[in-house]
Order: C-alpha cells, then sequence, then structure tokens
C-alpha cells in the first residue's frame, strides 16, 4: 500500500525532532503515512501556511492556536492543538556587557534561580530592558512577561519586548538590537558559542513544566480526517518516546544537523537533548534536569487547563475579558482527539483533561485510566497556582478522583 | 460649487489606499510599485531596513503593508496586531478573512499582506491581484536561476564523469556517454546522478 504523505511545516529548532524522527527513524511508515517536512521562514508564515492549507500539519508555538481563537493574529481556518511536542527547552541570556555588570553586581549565573537571576537583571540594566523573543505570541514572551511582572518589572517603560525570528537572535544581540533574550535551542548556545552573549536561566527555572510546542492541524480538517489526524498524532508520539530514551541523543542531534532541518553542527543540538549547557564563552557548563521534555510526564497530553493558562495570559496583556478568554482557549486543545488517537496503544492517559497548573513541588502519582500516571513537577517560580475556570479537572490536592 | 470642490478634495485625500511595501532589494521593491501603480492611485512608501520595522511601520500608519513571505523579519509585524488597547490595532490580520482565495493565492505566490481592520474587499482586491502577479514573476524567476544553475552544473559534472571514462576505458566522447546513460538506465537513475557518484567516489582512489 502506497503510504499517504502529509505535509507537515516545521521552523528550524530543535524541539521539531518528534515530527523530524517520526519520518526519519520510520515511526510515520509503522503508521502508513509519509511525512513532507517544510521549513518555513518564519512563525507568521507557517501559521498561514497551515490555515491557508498550504501545509496539513505543523509545529507551533503553543500560543499561536491560542492567539488566533482569541482574534490576536492570522485568520483563515480555525487551528487546534492535538498533541503537545515538546515540554520547556528555552533560554534566557544577556548580551555581553549585561553579562559583564551581572557579575559586577555578584550575580553567581547559578542557573537554577530565576527570582535571584530576574532581580539582579533590572537592577544590572538600562531603562528599557530589550527583550528579544521569537513571536509576540509564544511561551517565551508568555514566560518573560509572567516572570519580570512577577519581580515588579514588566511596566512597558521598563521593559521593551522585541520580536526577532529564532535564528537571527544571535545578529541581533551582535547588532546590539537587543540586551537579552529568551530563544528555544540551538540559538541560544549559537549565541554563547559566537562569544556574543552569555545564557542566565532556562526557561524550566520560570515555569517548570511549560507547554512550548504543539502539533497544530486546522479545526476542520481534523474533523474530515479524523483517521489520517490519528496515525499523525501516534506516528510523533511513538517518536516523543524514542527521544526520551537513553541513547537516542546522538542519533537525533546528527538527524537534525542535516541542511534540510537546522543546518547547525550537532554538537549544538546535543546541548540541548542532553541539557548541558555551556552557559558563556568560557565554556562553564549547567546542567538542567528536564531542560526539554519530549514525552516524560504525559507531556504530550494536550490539557485544557494549559490552553487556559495561555489564554488567561494573553488576555491580561491585550485587554481581553479574562473569562471569555480562556473559554475559547480551552477549546483549542483537543485532549478529546489525542485520546482517541492513542486507544489501543497502551499508553496510559490521565484520567481528566484539565488540573491545576503550578500545583505540583515534585513528580506526583496522579489518577489515571489505567492507575496511576506520574505527572512533572510544573511550579511557577513564585510559587503561584493557576485554577482553571473548567469544573471536570483533575483533583491533584486530595487523591485520586474516579 | 465650493463645497463640492472641498467634497472632493476631501475624498481623494483620505479615500486615497496609503500601501507600504517591505522589501530590502530595491530593483524588486521598484517592480512592486509599478505594478500597483498600474493597479491605482496609492500612496505607496518603501521600507528596505528591517530594523524596527514595527515602529516604522506604526509611525506611516498605512491601510495596507505587503511584506514577501519568505522575509523572517514579518514576525515583527504579528506585534501591530497585539497592540494593548484593542482600537490601537492599526494592522489586523493577513487579508481579508471574506476572501481565503485570495489569500491561498497570495500564500502561494509568496507575499504577505496586512490589511487594516474593516478596509472594504473591493478595496484591496486589486492591490493583492497586482502584488501577487509581481510576486509570481519573482518566483518564476528565482526557480529559473536555480534550474539554470543545477543544469549548468550537472552539466559540468557529466562533463567530467565523461572525462575519466574516455580516460579510463579509451573510449570516445560518444561511447563514454553512452556508457554513462546505459548505467543509469540499469540503475533507474539520472544521468547526472550516476556522473555525480562517479566524480565524488573517484576522489577516493587519487
Amino acid at each position: 500500500m502506497r503510504p499517504s504523505t502529509l505535509s507537515v511545516g516545521f521552523m528550524p529548532l530543535v524541539d521539531a525532532a518528534p515530527l523530524i524522527v517520526a519520518q526519519e527513524i520510520g515511526f510515520a511508515a509503522e503508521e502508513g503515512i509519509s511525512l513532507d517536512l517544510r521549513r518555513a521562514p518564519s512563525w507568521s508564515s507557517l501559521r498561514d501556511m497551515l490555515s491557508f492549507g498550504q501545509v496539513d500539519a505543523a509545529h507551533m508555538l503553543a500560543p499561536v492556536p491560542v492567539a488566533a481563537a482569541m482574534g490576536l493574529g492570522g485568520a483563515g481556518s480555525a487551528l487546534t492543538a492535538v498533541s503537545v511536542l515538546s515540554m520547556n527547552g528555552n533560554v534566557i541570556g544577556v548580551n555581553r556587557a549585561l553579562q559583564a555588570r551581572l557579575q559586577e553586581i555578584g550575580h553567581d549565573f547559578a542557573f537554577d534561580d530565576a527570582r535571584a537571576a530576574g532581580l539582579a537583571l533590572l537592577q544590572a540594566s538600562d531603562t528599557p530592558l530589550r527583550v528579544g523573543v521569537p513571536f509576540p505570541t509564544s511561551m517565551h514572551a508568555e514566560l518573560v512577561f509572567y516572570w519580570l511582572n512577577a519581580l515588579g518589572g514588566a511596566a512597558p517603560d521598563r521593559v521593551e519586548i522585541h520580536t526577532v525570528p529564532p535564528p537571527l537572535m544571535t545578529e541581533a544581540i551582535e547588532t546590539g538590537e537587543i540586551d537579552a533574550f529568551c530563544v528555544g535551542e540551538p540559538w541560544g548556545s549559537r549565541t554563547v558559542d559566537r562569544g556574543v552573549g552569555a545564557l542566565l536561566l532556562p526557561g524550566a527555572a520560570i515555569w517548570a513544566f511549560a507547554p512550548e510546542k504543539v502539533l497544530a492541524v486546522r479545526q476542520d480538517w481534523a474533523e474530515t480526517e479524523r483517521a489520517l489526524l490519528g496515525r499523525l498524532i501516534r506516528a510523533v508520539w511513538r517518536a516523543g518516546k524514542w527521544l526520551a530514551q537513553e541513547g537516542s541523543a546522538l542519533l537525533t542531534a546528527e538527524l537534525l544537523s542535516r541542511p534540510a532541518y537546522l543546518d547547525v553542527a550537532p554538537e549544538l543540538i546535543d546541548r540541548a537533548l542532553s541539557g548541558r549547557l555551556a552557559i558563556n564563552s568560557a565554556g562553564e557548563e549547567r546542567t538542567v534536569s528536564g531542560f526539554l521534555e519530549f514525552s516524560r510526564g504525559a507531556a504530550n497530553f494536550p490539557w485544557r487547563s494549559q490552553a487556559e493558562w495561555i489564554g488567561r495570559q494573553l488576555s491580561q496583556r491585550t485587554g481581553l475579558d479574562a473569562l471569555p478568554a480562556q473559554e475559547r482557549a480551552r477549546g483549542v486543545f483537543r485532549s478529546d482527539l489525542f485520546r482517541a488517537a492513542l486507544e489501543g496503544t497502551g499508553a496510559d492517559l490521565p484520567g481528566a483533561s484539565s488540573k491545576l497548573e503550578g500545583a505540583l513541588e515534585a513528580d506526583t502519582a496522579v489518577a489515571s485510566e489505567k492507575g496511576r500516571l506520574i505527572l512533572c513537577r510544573d511550579r511557577f517560580f513564585d510559587g503561584r497556582v493557576f485554577e482553571p475556570d473548567d469544573e471536570k479537572r483533575l483533583n491533584l490536592t486530595h487523591g485520586p478522583e474516579g | 460649487m465650493r463645497a463640492g470642490e472641498s467634497w472632493y478634495f476631501c475624498l481623494t485625500v483620505s479615500e486615497r489606499m496609503s500601501i507600504v511595501i517591505v522589501e530590502a532589494d530595491r530593483d524588486r521593491a521598484l517592480q512592486i510599485v509599478d505594478s500597483l501603480r498600474q493597479a491605482g492611485e496609492y500612496d505607496i512608501h518603501v521600507i528596505g531596513q528591517t530594523a524596527g520595522l514595527a515602529r516604522q511601520i506604526k509611525a506611516q500608519q498605512p491601510d495596507i503593508v505587503l511584506i514577501d513571505l519568505a522575509n523572517p523579519s514579518r514576525d515583527t509585524l504579528e506585534e501591530l496586531a497585539l497592540a494593548s488597547n484593542p482600537m490601537e490595532r492599526p494592522v489586523a490580520m493577513f487579508v481579508d478573512r471574506s476572501d481565503a482565495g485570495l489569500s491561498g493565492a497570495a500564500i502561494e505566490a509568496g507575499v504577505s499582506a496586512y490589511v487594516v481592520d474593516g478596509m472594504q474587499p473591493s478595496r484591496v482586491k486589486p492591490v493583492l491581484d497586482a502584488a501577487i502577479a509581481r510576486f509570481r514573476v519573482f518566483q518564476r524567476m528565482r526557480t529559473e536561476l536555480a534550474e539554470t544553475k543545477r543544469a549548468l552544473e550537472e552539466r559540468k559534472v557529466i562533463d567530467r564523469a565523461k572525462g575519466m571514462i574516455m580516460k579510463a576505458r579509451q573510449v570516445e566522447e560518444e561511447e563514454a556517454y553512452a556508457l554513462l546513460r546505459k548505467a543509469a538506465m540499469d540503475q533507474g537513475k539520472r544521468v547526472a546522478d550516476v556522473a555525480l557518484a562517479l566524480v565524488t567516489s573517484a576522489g577516493l582512489l587519487s
């Protein structure tokens, strides 16, 4: 039987790995599909390619389909997230001048304390601090806003957020267009290697388990192509499991480094996969557990509460009403389609589709379809807990529910 | 008729659409401007420098922004869709929601357009039609250039492979090419691919 070919768009980032691996290692073929992977020049182009039907599915920033549903950017068909491709994986970095000033005021670059690093950054930086993020509606932007807001430093005259496409982040730091950045790998490490910046924090230090990229499709396509969608979700889910295995990193780094994919040295890609990052040009290393997760802790499950958190954050900074925004956002993460696709695969899935966000201080066993499922530590650096509006949420504080 | 005159004046000034073209290549920018001029009377500004693009555009307050889909700086324009006050969002979306066909054609041609919310589709369409036609030409030229380069490179490789076969097997050029073509047919490959394999592997022997 000839495999059905699906065109799938991606941006050149390490977290496009589940799609590339699904095709190259053969998880797509196992499902009788073939992925025609197309590299996109920018996130807005990729979003439009998807919503106007130039591709069937896309590697997408988790907030993009939510923002589109709220009328913030994009047009064309409505988009939905059918699985989460990756959790975490971003780094925050500064230029050499800020690095020197942070060292002067005694910051230790410990790479694990978002409060200390944030306060030091606000103290060391000029006004306004110009921070580059890859896209206005991205987890990068949400993390930076959340972080500096909680530290009292996100007023518009204090911090300016600039949009810089990931592959251009190094140049933007080099030319002085921005002072700091939050970006996905390998583009933070590339900035370090070019000797123009240093890394200050991993994104996970702000929110320990943040939904980073999703597998996005058109809502109407998801309805009419259920069988194909199921195959795609399963192929990518299996690729995620493979990526999480020890020993996959070496091959993955080689695959991703090919010119058609990321076109950077495998060594640079390996840092994100292994969680061992060189934070400055002197070669100092920091190891971050859970730096980038493709599978662990039900990472691929599109929790409706994650979408609600994104919806609320977006509504806050765009002046939209929070509750209707959360309501709209919730419908964008299709945990129902994810469940349907994985039925019969032996995957253990959570008992509910919504949960408190930020409530887990440590990895925790919760109620699942088959018994107990381990969810990962997901606390926010300031200890706040987000309560979704959804009533049928997983109860994380009073044991398993029925 | 003074009142009528001033009314006419207002109409032409305020109703003339302003268009910003983001394009670093001067020649291409001029060609786009020419195409648009043929489509109607517009106020057209070209921005060649993409640093601080969002601010430059905000200052111009255009009705339409045209930018190459392949330009990574396009993402900075998305900031405009997120202005803190919904009433201040000057550039709201990717063409009109009512005409997905036009948007699809624009994407195929490689141009993206940002249009002020509420602009009538009938006014946007001629601009986009002109831009799409122009970008299709750009795209065809790009493809042609790439194809020409490839054809030239392939011919060079085939010539080198022929030379190697002539030398190794002491045959004439025509026979060398026939051998190459036969190998390609047997392997179900293109002559250029077989030639490339020969040329690159031969490096191992010398």
